[in-house]
């Protein structure tokens, strides 16, 4: 193996987990709040097919970007609005707006299946820093999305663990009661972070459709917002950890085809399987003491519903 | 007439089958130490969720230093000068103490600079003489020094008016008559304080004004002069429940259960209960005094069987316990009357009947085989309403409906009915109205003088000097002494519980010639 092919492998590593990684990053907002949201699956979809749609029928690019993320951000209000306003159970919610969001974008999308557009991302490479060797090419020679993925992660880190609205949102996530008396409006705050986190998932959705395959079919994403639901619990509801983890998925994900290029033939299933049995791994092996408590360092009250007047 | 701070008139509320609060009008003035009190259940907690913002009120009018407001949620009762200090704390555990302090105010800027967020907050606190460490967490914290946070983060909003809900609940002796000096100060300094108590010896120490409710309504009020026992017992209860200040000694007998040098691990995984030994005898009540968290809990379940022990022994009847199942020591005659009834005692979506067949279902009397005798069941169930004296509207509706008095009840029907020799009641009385206590405890009495021990925790001190035959206090998991009902003093328990041995107790007691 020569180093333009760990270039090639690398480069096709990140492509494959900015998916992961743009939906793992919504979902660490949305449960860092207190909220669970197992629909990322099927707001990716519907963000996938409402980008991808409005690229065919108005041919900007910026328009299309926009719908998607709305697409996903309004599928997450449906979700905010279950769980914290109706505080109904959040697995049961998230679960059904999954497989709504996989039926409607099956639906929305019978048109545009197979048709081809050219309002598609194409590679944005950055002067100077693609010339870095072997990493260059694989992290500053990609479309504009990658790059967004790349600097939400500091960003987010540094709203979560520096700022006051990160402390908000944390506390949220601790301890909603708490939060609510020292007079933050936890409902504003879990509503925000449940909606961002689906505007994300969305906007993962339009990375898969318009920068990643240039195409609609039909369950696109094929199961890539389960792996981002559990790529949360991996990097342990830390952004660096999530950038960490999304390359190391997205290298399984294409190991498989890439090794059979090469002739080396194991079943693609056997590399399906590996990013559920890594996250089976880290729950088994990756618990540890957070607050002098055995735990897996997972918000107090995730997918605690919280009320207020609750006696 | 100093200016009246808080106005609640005609405040009406009610829960779903409760009516909280009926018609309640509340004044309070600046300065003041302002006692509002009531059985438990009375609605005085509700009426200061409303003042917090916490609830909306049905109907009436909230007026703050003479305006008119409309809490929405607590930041609205924040920013109008209103701190309320919840009885149970209202902190996260993974923040520290500074994190929590600062949490939602409008000083912390969008950047958090969290040495100069802790330095400001440790000004305040030095300056009301409030001792904290702004970098622990409050997972670290004491109990005491949880409250010390939550009046901090009060005072770092700067309210004016601070509102504590059983603020003493939790405290030792001593820790409350520091909390009441740190209240008066600030009282002098113009801060109207209203706590929400039912202890009547505090409201007749700090109090400078009383309101009384009772089942929702206002049923009293007293200043000055007025503010005495007489007074507020009428005020508090509808008949004159008499209480009998002397309840004869028990007749102890032989060791049923016998504990040496137990060692249980606590839920953080340290020592919770340190090499403690001590013998319970029949016929006898032997209290458990301590500051809530040193190990009674774990010290409880470890008899029980449902924490392991470490270290030591459990005899039981002369028979090594230590390892054996829960269920091995019901068959024994134990029986266990836990902290949280809903949690620990009871299933709470199940009906009287299978609650009460929860120790027995095994048995012969529950039926033959696999198969449950409903008809025998249900006639225990008749029995223990009768005997018990349990309010029950509907006996097929699920427990968690009934009332604290009334599960407290249902358990001891379930746990009596076995005749057991040793008894673990856990805060028996906590959270029940006055009737339900005396009833409570004389069954616990009775149940001494059939021939059973029984280990009775209780944070209410009197009531232990009242019903104990000896008195055991805990402080750090380790026994601080065991006391004869003779010679035992609430200032020699409350200096125990703080940690001080008893020759250290003699000591101070011969200098001071108490």
């Amino acid at each position: 193996m020569d180093l333009s092919m760990i270039t090639g492998l690398m480069t096709a590593m990140v492509a494959a987990g900015t998916p992961y990684l743009l939906a793992s990053l919504g979902e660490i907002v949305t449960e860092k709040g207190g909220i669970l949201n197992l629909g990322v699956e099927g707001m990716m979809l519907v963000g996938a097919v409402a980008g991808y749609i409005t690229a065919v029928k108005s041919n900007s690019l910026l328009l299309a970007i926009l719908v998607g993320v709305l697409a996903g951000g309004l599928m997450a209000a449906i979700h905010a609005f279950l769980c914290i306003t109706l505080k109904a159970n959040q697995v049961v919610s998230g679960l059904a707006l999954t497989i709504f969001g996989t039926g409607l974008s099956a639906f929305l999308g019978k048109d545009v299946v197979g048709v081809v557009t050219d309002t598609l991302f194409h590679n944005a490479p950055i002067p100077g820093l693609r010339s870095i060797p072997v990493v260059g090419e694989a992290l500053f020679n990609q479309t504009p999305l990658v790059y967004v993925a790349i600097l939400m992660v500091p960003v987010l880190w540094f709203v979560l663990s520096k700022t006051s609205l990160g402390m908000k949102i944390r506390s949220a996530g601790e301890n909603p009661a708490a939060t609510d008396a020292a007079g933050v409006n936890v409902f504003a705050v879990q509503y925000g972070c449940t909606i961002f986190g689906g505007m994300m998932a969305g906007l993962a959705g339009v990375f898969l459709t318009l920068a990643y395959n240039n195409t609609w079919m039909e369950n696109i994403s094929a199961g890539q917002g389960w792996i981002a639901v559990a790529l949360v619990i991996f990097a342990r509801w830390n952004p660096w950890k999530a950038l960490l983890g999304s390359y190391l998925f997205g290298l399984v994900a294409i190991l498989g085809l890439r090794l059979q290029a090469v002739g080396i033939s194991i079943p693609t299933q056997l590399f399906n399987m590996l990013p559920y049995l890594l996250t089976l791994a880290v729950m088994i092996f990756g618990t540890g003491k957070v607050g002098g408590k055995r735990s897996d360092g997972a918000p107090a009250s995730l997918s605690v519903p919280y009320d207020r007047e609750a006696r | 007439m100093p200016e009246a701070t808080v106005e609640l008139r005609g405040i009406t509320k009610g829960f779903p089958g409760v009516m909280a609060n009926e018609n309640v009008d509340f004044t309070a003035y600046r300065g003041e130490i302002h006692a509002l009190l009531g059985e438990n259940g009375a609605g005085k907690s509700t009426l200061m969720n409303i003042l917090a913002g916490l609830y909306r009120p049905d109907s009436g009018d909230i007026l703050i230093e003479g305006k008119k407001q409309d809490f929405h949620r607590p930041a609205d009762a924040i920013s109008a000068g209103i701190g309320m200090i919840h009885q149970h704390f209202k902190l996260v555990d993974n923040f520290t103490v500074a994190e929590n302090v600062a949490l939602g105010h409008e000083k912390t800027g969008f950047l958090v600079n969290k040495k100069k967020m802790a330095q400001d907050i440790a000004a305040v606190a030095t300056a009301n003489a409030l001792e904290l460490d702004m970098n622990a967490y409050v997972w670290q914290l004491s109990v005491g020094e949880q409250q010390r946070v939550e009046i901090l983060k009060m005072l770092y909003r700067n309210a004016r008016i601070l509102v504590l809900d059983e603020p003493t609940a939790v405290l030792t002796p001593q820790e409350s008559t520091r909390l009441f000096d740190t209240l008066r100060e600030m009282a002098r300094n113009g801060c109207t304080i209203i706590i929400i108590t039912h202890k009547l010896a505090e409201v007749c120490d700090v109090a400078d004004r009383v309101t009384v409710m009772r089942r929702g309504k206002l049923s009293g009020a007293a200043q000055g002069e007025e503010i005495n026992y007489q007074n507020l017992t009428s005020m508090m209860m509808n008949e004159n429940i008499k209480i009998d200040a002397n309840v004869p000694r028990g007749t102890p007998g032989e060791d049923v259960l016998c504990v040496k040098d137990l060692r249980v691990l606590g839920v953080k995984g340290t020592v919770a209960v340190d090499e403690i030994s001590f013998s319970l005898r029949a016929g006898e009540i032997l209290g458990v005094a301590g500051v809530a968290g040193n190990g009674q809990r774990e010290l409880t379940e470890a008899i029980c069987g449902l924490r392991p022990a470490e270290q030591g022994t459990l005899t039981f009847n002369g028979r090594d316990m230590t390892r054996e199942s829960v269920r091995r020591r019901i068959d024994e005659g134990l029986a266990f009357v836990p902290e949280d009834r809903l949690g620990t005692g009871l299933v709470g979506n199940m009906n009287m009947a299978d609650n009460l067949l929860l120790r027995t279902y095994w048995s012969k009397e529950a039926g033959k085989g696999m198969n449950i005798d409903y008809s025998k069941v249900n006639a225990k169930v008749d029995e223990a309403i009768a005997e018990y004296d349990i309010a029950v509207g509907n006996k097929k509706a699920p427990v968690r409906l009934m009332s604290g008095g009334n599960l407290q009840k249902v358990v001891l029907a379930r746990e009596l009915s076995l005749e057991p020799k040793a008894i673990v009641a856990a805060y028996p009385v906590r959270g029940l109205d006055i009737g339900a206590m005396e009833m409570i405890y004389n069954l616990l009495v009775s149940e001494r003088d059939r021939g059973a021990g029984v280990l009775m925790l209780s944070e209410d001190l009197d009531a232990l000097l009242k019903y104990s035959d000896r008195i055991m206090v805990l402080y750090r998991g380790r026994v601080m002494g065991i006391m004869d009902k003779a010679e035992a003093r609430i200032g020699r328990i409350g200096m125990m519980m703080m940690g001080t041995t008893p020759e250290e107790v003699a000591k101070i007691e011969a200098v001071s010639h108490v």
